[in-house]
């Protein structure tokens, strides 16, 4: 290894430019493997699920993404939709179709599309949504694409059905950021919530852990050790602006955004071992929030913003507490086990996932905070750091298992998804926020 | 027959997805720019990648529109769109604070032992490193100009930012030991690794022991 390189310094804006173009260049080149498209496991019987079909879309050909797949893979990831195969018509956007054998092949609501080739090079896809049960038609919309973009319309289709036949909106069209480690290469990605479509974000031959998405969705806090210590830093996935947010005497890590994106929490070690602190946004007017003389780490805010759950190991075991946003006042709320980390809240503020070491075994736990009820996800053992999709209904986290892999899961443990990711160990996904 | 809306890609992002900013055309011309640049800025050892790649990507021109209840037929109002997409929000100046990173290539002490080990679950100092820590410190007496960064880390059972916090405390452990015997804090910074460099690479109580440590990094 070789420390050449130098971090002190102003990029100039010809400079910039310089690796924006470059970093153009680099994208034209495919590199994200294209992996089986379907992963879905299901164990055990599944609660009730909407059943819904779709007609394979008319002139699918003209380009080589599977539109009616990757719709029917994110509703199935969801755990809350069974696919009930199309019956042999040829159908489009513009039928108007006899809705009455498919009521009584059993499903519920029909899709129909089209893609077609438009003379600027883009394409347009074309869908429409049936009720098959009440004959109505639930809506039809055009995305004008560039082949670059076809997943995403067909993520937007997803979600489009998802929120009419669930009420709630989908996440389909929202990414992921993770990390992958392959050699001693390091890279913070940014990918489709399938897993699809990765982009690299940023790349270190130290280790890059604790990618934290902000509530805009347009940047990401992270730890690095490339100056041989962990140090923060932010990274504006739009502009490439990189930030460094703390790098205080000691260990700097575990970032985490206010969910009004005004402030961040961080463990810092400035007294010693690691403690809570606030911060602002640019990482200056550190304020202690804990006083323990062990470990207080893995600061998260509340849904509302009022609380911080965090891990201690005041009690002589790693457990989960809650206290005040501006400190104080902290409770324990995990208590099965001697080993509880990762707090997760879903931003519903219904739910909370962890990690629990159980007779060995590091498992995905939820608990629900009405109740304290909590259960285990998963029957794997080395789970790890698990995050809410936006709408609170699925938990991506990362396993060790079967090679290091991104899962996810629906809140009732039934519905497991692997997702498809780039080479080299995965690790550390945090799930981004809706778009806008 | 005719789309309710057949609005240009780029009207519809202004209002739909402002969010994503449109990548600018003019970057691509700059191309040659970028490999003179590349040469220049050869062997970095982190370095800013695809961020624009990626605005490219997210740029997605994914603006939708209302169908008509109607089938549509008339394909020729989709395609006013030129799909010309020219955004500046992309080009405000980059720019980066600098941390100070310790040379790696830095002599070591000669003769020196610099390696701690740590019991499973435990932070206290064995009373095997002491000798090890005794001599250091008369190192760092004599040598009042050196630094030395103490690096805990642990196996890697258990979480990554937990782990970071128990190296934490090996290291601080160590920074403790380091403080009776004389060192000021100024010599010394106690920093963590967590579970991300192990010493060994195994499932085995002989390696997860070996990566229980503090090494003792002079800079």
């Amino acid at each position: 290894m070789h420390d050449n390189h130098r971090l002190a310094f102003r990029f100039s804006r010809r400079t910039w430019l310089g690796q924006a173009a470059a970093s153009a260049a680099v994208a034209a080149v495919p590199f994200t493997p294209a992996w089986a498209q379907f992963r879905v496991e299901v164990a055990g019987a599944g609660a009730t699920q909407i059943p819904f079909s779709i007609a394979p879309f008319r002139d699918n050909g003209l380009v080589t993404q599977d539109m009616a797949a990757i719709i029917r893979a994110d509703l199935e990831r969801s755990g809350q939709f069974r696919f009930v195969p199309p019956l042999g018509y040829h159908l489009d956007e513009s039928s108007r179709p006899d809705l009455a054998p498919w009521r009584s092949k059993g499903t519920d609501s029909l899709l129909t599309g089209s893609v077609s080739r438009l003379a600027d090079g883009r394409f347009d896809v074309r869908f429409r949504l049936w009720d098959a049960v009440r004959g109505q038609d639930l809506g039809a919309m055009s995305y004008p694409v560039t082949t670059r973009d076809l997943r995403q319309a067909a993520h937007r289709i997803a979600d489009f059905m998802y929120e009419k036949l669930t009420g709630d909106k989908g996440v389909f069209s929202t990414r992921i950021a993770y990390v992958s480690k392959q050699g001693n290469t390091h890279r913070l990605w940014v990918a489709d919530a399938d897993g699809e479509v990765a982009q690299e974000v940023f790349r270190s031959n130290q280790p890059l852990i604790s990618p934290s998405w902000s509530p805009a969705g347009n940047e990401l806090m992270y730890v690095s050790f490339e100056s041989r210590k962990p140090v923060i830093y932010s990274h504006d996935i739009f502009t490439a602006r990189r930030r460094l947010l703390a790098n205080f005497r000691g260990s700097n890590s575990a970032p985490s955004w206010s969910p009004d994106g005004r402030r961040m929490v961080a463990a810092l070690s400035i007294s010693g071992n690691a403690q809570v602190y606030a911060l602002n946004l640019d990482g200056t007017a550190p304020r202690r929030l804990t006083q323990s003389g062990g470990i207080d780490t893995e600061p998260v805010f509340s849904a509302d913003g009022r609380s911080i759950y965090f891990v201690s190991d005041r009690g002589g075991s790693p457990q989960i507490y809650r206290m005040d946003a501006n400190g104080g006042g902290a409770q324990r709320i995990t208590f099965n086990g001697n080993y509880n980390i990762s707090p997760a809240p879903s931003p519903d503020g219904k739910w909370l996932a962890f990690i629990s070491r159980l007779g060995g075994a590091f498992r995905l736990h939820v608990m629900d905070l009405a109740s304290g009820n909590t259960t285990a996800l998963t029957e794997t053992s080395a789970d790890e750091s698990p995050s809410f999709a936006p709408n609170s209904r699925l938990i991506i986290y990362a396993t060790r298992d079967r090679g290091e892999a991104l899962m996810t899961t629906t809140l009732d443990g039934r519905v497991k998804t692997r997702l498809a990711s780039v080479q080299g160990e995965i690790r550390e996904p945090d799930w981004g926020p809706f778009l806008k | 027959m005719n789309l309710t809306a057949p609005a240009p890609c780029r009207r519809h992002m202004t209002h739909d997805l402002s969010f994503f900013p449109s990548f600018p055309s003019t970057a691509m011309t700059t191309r040659s720019i970028a490999t003179s640049l590349a040469t220049r800025l050869s062997r970095p050892l982190v370095q800013r990648t695809a961020a624009v790649a990626l605005l490219m990507a997210l740029a997605a021109c994914g603006s939708s529109v209302k169908l008509d209840e109607a089938p549509v037929e008339d394909r020729s109002a989709a395609t006013a769109s030129t799909g010309t997409d020219q955004g500046g929000t992309a080009m405000d100046q980059g720019s980066m604070d600098g941390v100070n990173v310790p040379g790696i290539d830095t002599p070591q002490p000669a003769g020196l032992e610099r390696l701690v080990y740590f019991d499973f679950d435990s932070f206290d100092v064995r009373s095997d490193a002491t000798p090890i820590l005794e001599a250091n410190a008369r190192y760092l007496r004599a040598n009042p100009n050196r630094k030395v960064n103490l690096e805990g880390h642990t196996d890697e059972r258990g979480g990554r930012e937990y782990n970071l916090a128990l190296g934490q405390k090996r290291a601080e452990s160590v920074r403790r030991a380091l403080s009776l015997m004389g060192i000021p804090d100024s010599q010394m910074e106690p920093v963590s690794f967590g579970e991300e460099k192990p010493a060994a690479v195994g499932f085995d109580e002989g390696s997860y022991a070996q990566n229980r440590r503090v090494e003792l990094v002079y800079r």
